[in-house]
């Protein structure tokens, strides 16, 4: 039984960071390594609810209180099995999940009234679970688990994002022969050339490759789909075919001067960076270096090339929000727990320098004669979304000039990227992305898709849960007797929305 | 023609073998043995004297049942009969019941039966009955009253006679019954007869003129008169029978039953000539419990043994930890232990057999009997003093029968004969010592066997074979083999039953423990567990009748759950062949899987010849064990095995002739264990269970000793066990095993039928089909697995919501949803709310899902239905203390009820002063539970309603607990408690043991507040519905019928899951057996249990409920999000605690409650419109709107029939189906109405009155209308004696109870049971009339629990009380002169000074307050909790004045002497206090010192 008094004894805390100065002088992860004591202090806090809203928040449905309580005792094998028993990567949730289950964990109700700070604040669920995923690594309970005989079936997975990564591990080890194609050097998918080594270093991707490999996935890098195989190739070779190809279609703009040089989208910035960190490419063609630079949008995508552009020696950053600034606390009347509320979220990058303005957006951007971006228009404007559209008025009288050398737009994604693989399979989208009914099916029999590429630009954690729920449907089509776990619906959202 | 009421028909929910009774019982004898006129006409008068304690049912002038037993009156007999009778003692007679028509029938049986015995019948003679006097449902009824006379052909007269009467009887009964007749023989006796009838007591005299006639004379008279709990009272089940009268109930009945069933085959007497078998069966099927018990004490008697020891074999004392006990009588005891289990349950059973008289008492005393002894050889013994008006100078000696004490008069002898003297007398009878010694064979004298390890990967397959999950491992297993104790959670359950559930269920799961409520009471295991035992013999029984050494040779088990080692001992006892008696055997329980249910039926069909062979090859010990289960082979559930073996070998008479051990995989929580030992188990191995914390031991889970935490978890299971039975009032394991107190739920007739024989199932459901189905899901998992991930367990999901786990009604989603609508005020949120709870109750998240509205009527506009205002009304929220809740919460609920109008409830906490007045704070529902707490005049004149709880769902039939923790200093104020030291609400009321002790709290508790509906608090259960009818017949106003589900109290796990059924069935019933009873019209319904949407009511409402309370909804509307940690004072939203950092995250606001039943009475209005109905009133029970779906095709919810809810034969539109007129509580007229108004003036003007007045025991409650309203005008009562009253006579019950300060009542004479129950600060004294000769300290002056739940005030009894004096006493002073057992039991407060002798269990659960007691025996203390201190110099001063205070109120000579020898006789007191108290006590103390010295300057300098 968890200690009921935990949370009344130790506050909320997150292990440190590596100094400013230090980190911006690399490309590692901003936290330090956990203190085993101090992490099972705070693994004491979790109450063990009757109702854990944090296990509801998640899409995974990661048994959180049960490895609290494991983690609290000091069961740490136990705790990667309960944690790999809902999650095939755990330690990439860890460390990239903006962590729904934290925000409606009981804890944080009230927090932002309460006089009283002890008791105050979520339980730290992420950080607890990248712990158990590192340990679980140095344990060696992290292991191939091939499957003891194979169905005879074979599988093809588009994409090797989380989604696929996920679906490829649950449907090797259900016994069916699965193939990773990757139109990529490397495999990922976004995790490998999206997200900035300083959030997840590479050799965690690689070291679930490994396992993978071992469990019998055959992986096929630089290989696009639809141009170097034919859909039809690829129907015909396999029993079913998951398409987890994501949502990276960024958002454009449209405002006057958008065609200017030097205004890249967000995606590029970071593929372009994490290309060089990876040693790929010899250097950035998109550097932020000495130069003014301007990231709109107010996002996780935005908070990254932030990171990247001070690595890379900005020599100004300044973050665009056409909102205001978010509440710093949950606002219960409008984002009444548990759920996600619209915060100030400050990540890690925030404390390494910038500047962020809100409610203001861009009006023009002006470019020097060579054509290439030096300034923004921008004025304080107010967003109006009460008609269902989005409709920016600017406030007169605001409009100002900011310096802006490289603008980054990091203003969301509009869906699955127009390719060949799409035109050729002929898929009924849904708002950008590719529709399919509640078995994962889409419109063409036997191809599945899941992720991003079905739910739109999203959560890793909600790859990785339609990954093994889209992996649980193929096993089922192709004729698999007892279940596999299947953590999400087709049609599943999150509380409140 | 049926001489009873037609019972229910069988589409209903009502079975008529859950009537109960309870009844008034004495008897007179002349202990010289002269027979006279005077003895039979002081039993009737004696009868009349009981009134109150029987009852009537619809109809006034029709009683429940009442009767007489006498000496046969010769004399008499031989004038009026018209053949010649042979001398006195040679012939016997009896009356025999008959309609016209089945006169010849009775008269052909008998003559061909007596032919048989060689008897003679001599005549018959119709019995003159006068039916004038009788009411119309009993004369509808009656029958013809014949009598018969019969004579040995031998001659044989007295004992021989009755054998020979007794196989005619029998083998007559038998007959008539098997023809279907309905006739029945009273008695066919040498030396009794009985009179009795479906009669009020006055009317046995008057419809028997013989009774009346002088020549009818008897040296002994036993009459009883019973209170049942629904009107179907019949002629033949009134008592007395013909050796017993009983009053009380015997709660282990179908476990005894089957057992002598399985006697039977090794009966044998020469006692009882002939083959026995032709008098079989023993116990008649579907009598009473009273009248089974009644033919086996005849069996054992007439097979040969004295009365007494007949009695004392049924009803042993509780001897297994006393101790103190002569050893020769222990072994007496234990000897007879392993011939038979003890006839369990609270009861005082009258008997004779014409010669000797006497009464024996349960283990627990909970039933009350006074005697006395007059100087001209009459003794009277009666359920309560006074029934036979005794000059009080001619009385010699009283007193009462204790607990497991017998009393008996011999007329032979001429004497009474006393406890020891009897029992001595028994122990010496036999060598038993020698005989157990080396009959009995201990597991500790066994040789060890070695231990077995079993691997990580071995225990998990199996795990999962058997369906553990990771949530039982968690949650109950650990923790019950780390603390040795079951573990505790909070807020009900709200998971499907297992019959509705979509997951694979344990067999278990579908039976619910039966509890005691009302008709008989629960035990309190936790402070009188003395009286409780987990010891059990197992192996072979012997002949019964003809008891010898090797009777017993038996194995002596502590405790039936057996550890792997102690197994191993057991099947290897005979391994040497140096045991044949215990030859033993295994038998695998396992079965192919792949055959599904017609693999395991043959496979059972094969397991029980195999035994039947074993047991013919002298195999005495049957070891059933699913172990070794494989891929192909499945183990069948073990209850199914071990119920199944257990009933074939009871039908084949063979049971006892084994000990029926099972080894089982399956068995690991508590109610596990609690249903295999109710289905036959002797022992139990949970083998799985033990490995399992081995495993954890070994992972580290569980950090100790693996050792340690197998006995620990042992304890654990054994110690709920113990709880369990104790809900139902059996206070012993080997009567409790067998014992089928279980109710089935979800499981259809035939599977019931074949393999549980005797448990009720009422809505159908699965079979062995969906059982094996469910085995093989399980079975499946563990040996066939998709993937090759580690294996985990199921999550389970049962106790705590998880996503693969078990569907809860409350999950994040709905819980998000209710608090948000509630809080942000939109409705449309909330119907999403309802829309998506109903949509899950209709996917069988509860029975209601399976219902359909349907009506033929046009929907109506909304605006037609009546307003949400008058709906509100109707509206409660559930008790919940304060102390549970906090403050914040519960004014919360209470402003947000009081500002609606509808209804708040207390809970048992009491209330704040400050509240209690003040419109918008109070709780309009004032509860009276067992603890008392804060119950005094002031909180119940303020009560609107005042409800007793008898049970709650969430832990039926168990008391409450505010753990130490909670009781902060503003609690513990409230509660006269004292701070951080627990407080226990006892499982039984302690002046509630059976239904007429209720129908007088009801009468009390009328008086305390004459303004104030009374409720009564039941949870569903099969016989909720005739507990309900009893409870209207005791005069409820309101009765409250909880479901299971609700509760929000801590309680143990086993509690929340696996007590009580579902609202809908228990409130279908109710409503059902009140109408057929004729008795709806005179009551409110209220149904609580976990309600959740506008559908909830309106389906209630249509099942026949008027009034609907709200806990948990309300609760998490006021920020509760299901953190059930509700007992650790952690709730982290300020909800259930009292620590104030926490209570500062309440969030819940009046409104957001105001809300919510807004919403739903807005729900009820648009579904009320829907069905075309414009007022709640048109709907309530309007049955025939409801139907059962028809679009279930799949699945076990499928296979649920509710249609026996649905009943509605026999209602016309205008069956009252709803409260149309009031009870008649009748208080206008009684003594206490007259002197209220006789006192009237001096309350309100002031200034001081007394008043004289005779009393007799039929005056009740005197003194509290006139204290309630005292309390009314004055609330801190009046100055000091400003009305007295001076009594003479016997007092009737409850004297003086609420009494506030200003009223002092002084009685000369006797009191009854409860004297100052709950007394407010009056004072109470009693002392013997002037005139008695006795020495008042050594005779008894009041009954038991007197003072129970005293708040304040004083009381002082020139003579001793009976059992749990002071009981939960919480400031009141008392002086008395000796008590029985459990004195100061539960006291919080208060001081009590004892200057005789004490009873044993003294001070159990004492946490405040001091006792002083004289020359203090230190074995009777209970010293859990208490010190024994010498006393100092301040307790010496204190101690004389309340004795010099006790001499002068009641001129006390016990006082006196030893005030004269003062203070050298107060070396002889011993202080009896609580540790904690007396430290807390000291802390005060040294605070108030220190700000003595702090504050002391302060003043100087202003000085």
């Amino acid at each position: 039984m968890p200690d009921p008094n935990g949370f009344l004894h130790h506050r909320r805390e997150l292990p440190p960071r590596r100094p400013v100065p230090i980190r911006l002088m690399d490309w590692k992860e901003v936290y330090e390594t956990g203190d085993e004591g101090r992490l099972r202090d705070q693994a004491s806090r979790c109450m063990d609810c009757g109702i854990p809203f944090c296990h509801q928040a998640c899409p995974l449905g990661n048994k959180i209180p049960e490895w609290n309580d494991l983690v609290r005792t000091g069961q740490w094998r136990e705790a990667a099995r309960q944690l790999h028993a809902t999650n095939n990567f755990p330690e990439f949730t860890g460390k990239l999940c903006p962590a729904p289950c934290e925000a409606s964990c009981v804890l944080g109700i009230g927090a932002e009234t309460s006089e009283y700070g002890a008791d105050v604040g979520a339980v730290t669920i992420k950080q607890i679970e990248a712990d158990i995923a590192a340990r679980a690594f140095v344990d060696d309970e992290v292991t191939p688990r091939p499957p003891a005989e194979l169905s005879g079936r074979s599988v093809a997975v588009v994409g090797s994002g989380p989604a696929g990564m996920a679906a490829a591990q649950q449907l090797a080890r259900a016994g069916h022969a699965v193939t990773v194609y990757e139109r990529d050097d490397a495999i990922g998918g976004l995790l490998r050339y999206g997200i900035p080594d300083f959030k997840l270093e590479k050799d965690h991707i690689d070291r679930r490759v490994d396992q993978l490999r071992a469990e019998g996935v055959t992986f096929v890098t630089d290989c696009r789909i639809g141009v170097d195989i034919t859909m039809d190739r690829l129907r015909q070779r396999h029993d079913a075919v998951l398409l987890a190809t994501g949502a990276l279609e960024g958002r454009a703009s449209d405002t006057p001067g958008h065609q200017l040089r030097g205004i890249h989208l967000a995606m590029d910035h970071l593929v372009d960076s994490n290309r060089v960190v990876a040693g790929k490419a010899p250097f950035a063609t998109i550097d932020a270096g000495d130069k003014h630079v301007v990231i709109i949008g107010g996002g996780d995508t935005a908070a990254d090339c932030l990171g990247v552009a001070h690595r890379q020696g900005a020599a100004s950053v300044t973050q665009l929000d056409s909102y205001p600034r978010p509440p710093a606390e949950r606002d219960p009347q409008h984002d009444p727990w548990p759920i996600w509320p619209t915060l100030l979220r400050d990540y890690p990058a925030h404390e390494e320098g910038g500047t962020r303005v809100f409610a203001s957006a861009v009006g023009e951007f002006i470019g020097d004669d060579a054509g290439h971006v030096r300034h923004m228009r921008i004025s304080e404007v107010i967003v109006d979304k009460s008609s269902g559209r989005r409709v920016v008025t600017p406030i007169e009288g605001t409009t100002r000039d900011i310096p802006a050398d490289l603008v980054l737009l990091a203003i969301g994604f509009v869906g699955t990227e127009e390719q060949p693989l799409l035109t050729q399979s002929g898929l009924r989208r849904d708002r950008g992305a590719i529709a399919c009914g509640p078995d994962w099916q889409t419109d063409a029999p036997g191809v599945f898709v899941a992720g991003d590429a079905h739910r739109g630009a999203s959560l890793i954690v909600w790859a990785i849960a339609e990954g093994r729920a889209a992996a649980a449907a193929i096993h089922d089509y192709l004729g698999g007797s007892t279940p596999l776990p299947s953590p999400v619906t087709y049609d599943a959202v999150p509380l409140g929305r | 023609m049926r001489f009873s009421l037609p019972a229910a028909s069988h589409t209903g929910l009502y079975r008529p073998h859950y009537e109960h009774d309870a009844c008034g019982v004495a008897f007179l004898v002349d202990t010289a043995g002269r027979r006279s006129h005077r003895i039979v006409a002081g039993g009737l008068s004696a009868l009349c004297r009981m009134d109150h304690r029987g009852a009537r049912g619809a109809d006034p002038h029709t009683g429940d049942g009442a009767g007489i037993m006498l000496q046969i009156p010769d004399a008499f007999y031989r004038e009026v009969v018209d053949f010649p009778l042979p001398e006195p003692g040679h012939y016997a007679t009896g009356l025999v019941f008959c309609s016209d028509d089945e006169i010849e029938r009775v008269r052909r049986t008998v003559d061909k039966y007596a032919l048989a015995e060689e008897a003679t019948v001599l005549g018959w003679r119709d019995v003159p009955v006068n039916p004038d006097c009788l009411g119309h449902t009993a004369r509808g009824v009656m029958p013809r009253v014949r009598q018969v006379f019969i004579a040995a052909e031998a001659g044989l007269s007295g004992l021989e006679l009755d054998r020979l009467a007794f196989a005619v009887r029998k083998q007559t009964e038998r007959e008539l019954r098997e023809r279907d007749t309905s006739a029945a023989l009273i008695t066919l006796s040498s030396r009794t007869i009985v009179y009795k009838g479906m009669l009020t007591p006055a009317q046995v005299g008057q419809f028997y003129t013989d009774l009346a006639d002088e020549r009818v004379t008897s040296a002994l008279a036993l009459v009883h008169s019973r209170f049942s709990t629904n009107t179907f009272p019949s002629w033949p089940l009134a008592h007395p029978y013909r050796m017993v009268a009983h009053n009380g109930e015997i709660n282990t009945i179908r476990g005894n039953r089957n057992w002598m069933t399985a006697r039977q085959a090794q009966l044998a007497t020469s006692a009882l000539p002939g083959r026995l078998k032709r008098l079989y069966p023993i116990c008649t099927p579907g009598a009473s419990d009273s009248m089974n018990f009644d033919e086996v004490v005849e069996l054992l008697h007439l097979g040969g043994r004295s009365l007494p020891h007949a009695m004392l074999m049924m009803i042993p004392e509780a001897w297994e930890s006393n101790t103190s006990m002569d050893p020769k009588r222990r072994e007496f005891y234990r000897f007879h232990a392993s011939l038979m289990e003890p006839w369990d349950g609270p009861a005082c059973v009258a008997f004779t057999d014409g010669t000797q008289i006497g009464a024996v008492l349960d283990r627990n005393g909970l039933r009350p009997a006074r005697w006395w002894r007059t100087d001209d050889d009459l003794v009277i013994l009666a359920s309560e003093a006074g029934v036979v008006d005794l000059d009080p100078a001619t009385v010699v000696e009283k007193g009462r029968l204790t607990p497991g004490r017998m009393f008996l008069v011999d007329t032979d002898a001429g004497r009474i004969i006393s406890d020891d003297e009897i029992k001595d007398e028994l122990a010496a009878e036999n060598p038993y010592a020698d005989w157990t010694h080396a009959g009995l064979v201990r597991l500790d004298a066994l040789p060890e066997r070695e231990h077995i390890v079993y691997t990580h990967d071995s225990v998990r397959r199996r795990q999962i074979t058997f369906g553990y999950t990771e949530e039982e491992l968690r949650l109950l297993v650990a923790p019950m083999a780390t603390k040795g104790a079951e573990p505790v959670v909070s807020m009900g359950t709200d998971t499907p039953i297992a019959g509705l559930s979509h997951r694979p269920r344990l067999l278990y799961d579908y039976f619910t423990q039966l509890f005691a409520q009302v008709t008989n009471p629960p035990l309190d295991a936790i402070r009188e567990e003395l009286v409780t035992s987990l010891g059990l013999t197992i192996g072979p029984e012997h002949n019964l009748l003809e008891a010898a050494a090797a009777s017993c040779r038996q194995i002596e088990l502590p405790r039936p759950v057996i550890d792997n080692d102690e197994l191993a001992k057991i099947l290897s006892i005979d391994a040497d062949g140096d045991m044949p008696g215990f030859k033993a055997v295994r038998v695998s329980g396992l079965y192919k899987a792949r055959l599904g249910a017609e693999g395991i039926k043959s496979r059972l069909v094969e397991i029980c010849r195999h035994v039947s062979e074993a047991i013919e090859d002298g195999v005495r010990i049957l070891v059933l064990s699913d172990r070794d289960s494989t891929a192909d082979l499945a183990p069948i559930p073990s209850l199914l095995l071990t119920a199944a073996v257990h009933q074939h070998l009871i039908r084949e008479q063979t049971r006892t002739q084994i000990a029926l051990v099972v080894e089982t995989g399956d068995c690991r929580t508590v109610h596990h264990a609690a249903v295999l030992l109710g289905y036959g188990a002797a022992a139990i191995n949970p083998y799985l269970a033990f490995e399992s914390i081995e495993n954890m031991v070994r992972h580290g889970v569980i950090e100790m000793d693996a050792r340690q935490a197998v006995e620990n978890y042992v304890a654990a299971l054994c110690r709920g066990v113990l709880k369990i039975m104790s809900k139902m009032g059996i206070s012993t394991v080997s009567s409790y095993c067998g014992a089928q107190v279980f109710e089935a739920v979800g499981l259809n007739d035939q599977f019931v039928h074949r393999y549980f024989t005797g448990t009720d199932t009422r809505l159908g459901g699965a079979g062995l089909p969906e059982i094996a189905a469910e085995v093989q899901q399980r079975h499946h998992a563990a040996y066939h697995s998709a993937t090759t991930e580690k294996k985990l367990l199921d999550v389970g999901g049962e106790y705590q919501w998880r996503r693969d786990g078990e569907v809860h009604l409350f999950n994040p989603e709905t819980v998000f949803m209710l608090q948000h609508s509630t809080r942000s005020g939109q409705y449309e949120v909330f119907q999403k709310y309802s829309r998506t709870i109903d949509g899950m109750v209709a996917d069988s998240g509860a029975l209601r899902g399976l219902l359909e509205l349907h009506s033929d009527a046009e929907p109506i506009p909304i605006d037609e239905v009546e307003p949400a205002e008058s709906i509100l009304a109707r509206f409660s929220t559930g008790a919940m203390s304060y102390g549970a809740l906090s403050s914040e919460s519960h004014e919360t609920l209470a402003i947000a009820m009081n500002r609606l109008g509808g209804k708040s409830n207390s809970g048992e906490g009491g209330e704040a002063e400050d509240r209690l007045d003040d419109p918008l704070r109070r709780s309009a529902v004032k509860q009276v539970a067992s603890g008392r707490f804060g119950v005094t005049s002031r909180y119940l004149t303020s009560a609107d309603d005042i409800q007793i709880k008898m049970a709650q769902g969430a832990k039926p039939g168990e008391g409450g607990q505010l753990p130490g923790n909670k009781v902060y200093p503003w609690i513990a104020e409230t509660r006269n408690a004292t701070p951080g030291v627990g407080l226990i609400s006892p499982p039984p009321h302690h002046d509630i043991y059976s239904i007429e002790d209720l129908a007088q709290l009801i009468y009390d508790l009328k008086h305390a507040n004459d303004a104030a509906r009374i409720h009564v608090k039941l949870v569903s259960e099969v016989g909720v519905g005739t507990v309900a009818a009893g409870v209207a017949k005791a005069h409820a106003d309101v009765i409250l019928i909880s479901g299971h589900d609700g509760g929000t109290g801590a309680a143990p796990a086993n509690s929340t899951k696996h007590a009580g059924t579902p609202w809908e069935v228990g409130l279908a019933e109710a409503q059902q057996t009140l109408i057929r009873n004729g008795l709806r019209d005179r009551v409110t319904v209220q149904v609580d249990g976990a309600m959740k949407t506008g559908r909830d009511v309106v389906v209630a409402a249509l099942l026949g409920a008027e009034e609907y309370g709200f806990a948990t909804a309300p609760l998490i509307v006021s920020g509760c999000v299901m953190m059930r940690v509700c007992h650790l004072d952690t709730c982290p939203v300020g909800v259930a605690t009292q620590n104030p950092t926490l209570r500062s995250r309440f969030t819940g606001k009046p409104e957001f409650v105001e809300n919510f039943f807004r919403y739903i009475a807005q729900e009820v209005r648009e579904l009320l419109a829907q069905l075309g109905l414009r007022t709640m009133d048109e709907a309530i029970g309007r049955v025939e709107l409801l139907r059962h779906r028809s679009d279930l095709a799949a699945g076990k919810s499928a296979r649920i029939d509710l249609s026996p809810l649905l009943s509605h034969d026999g209602l016309t539109p205008e069956t009252p189906r709803r409260r149309l007129r009031g009870q008649q509580h009748g208080i206008e007229t009684t003594l206490g109405w007259r002197l209220r108004e006789q006192a009237r003036p001096a309350i309100v003007n002031g200034g001081h009155l007394t008043i004289d007045s005779e009393v007799s025991n039929t005056d009740r409650s005197v003194g509290t209308l006139l204290g309630a309203e005292v309390t009314r005008r004055h609330p801190r009562g009046l100055p000091d004696d400003s009305i007295v009253l001076n009594l003479r006579g016997t007092a009737g019950q409850s004297l003086a109870a609420f009494v506030p300060a200003g009223v002092t009542i002084r009685l000369s004479g006797d009191a009854n049971d409860y004297v100052g129950k709950g007394l407010s600060g009056g004072r109470v004294a009693l002392r013997p009339d002037p005139q008695a000769t006795f020495a008042a300290d050594q005779n008894i002056i009041a009954g038991n629990t007197v003072l129970y739940g005293a708040t304040a005030g004083e009381l002082y009894c020139s003579g001793q009380t009976g059992e749990r004096f002071a009981v939960r006493n919480s400031g009141a002073v008392a002086v008395v002169e000796g008590v029985g057992d459990h004195g100061c039991e539960y006291m919080t407060g208060g001081t009590v000074v004892v200057i005789g002798p004490t009873g044993r269990n003294f001070a159990a659960g004492m946490s405040g307050g001091a006792a002083y007691v004289y020359r203090l025996d230190p074995m009777k203390v209970n010293t859990e909790l208490v010190d024994l201190d010498p006393m100092g110099a301040s307790d010496i001063a204190l101690v004389a004045e309340l004795l010099t205070v006790h001499h002068h109120e009641t001129g006390s000579a016990a006082a006196a002497r030893l005030l004269s020898d003062w203070p050298r006789s107060a070396a002889g007191f011993t202080k009896v206090i609580p540790g904690e108290y007396k430290r807390v006590l000291a802390e005060n103390e040294r605070r108030h010192a220190e700000q003595q010295a702090a504050t002391d300057p302060k003043e100087a300098d202003h000085a």
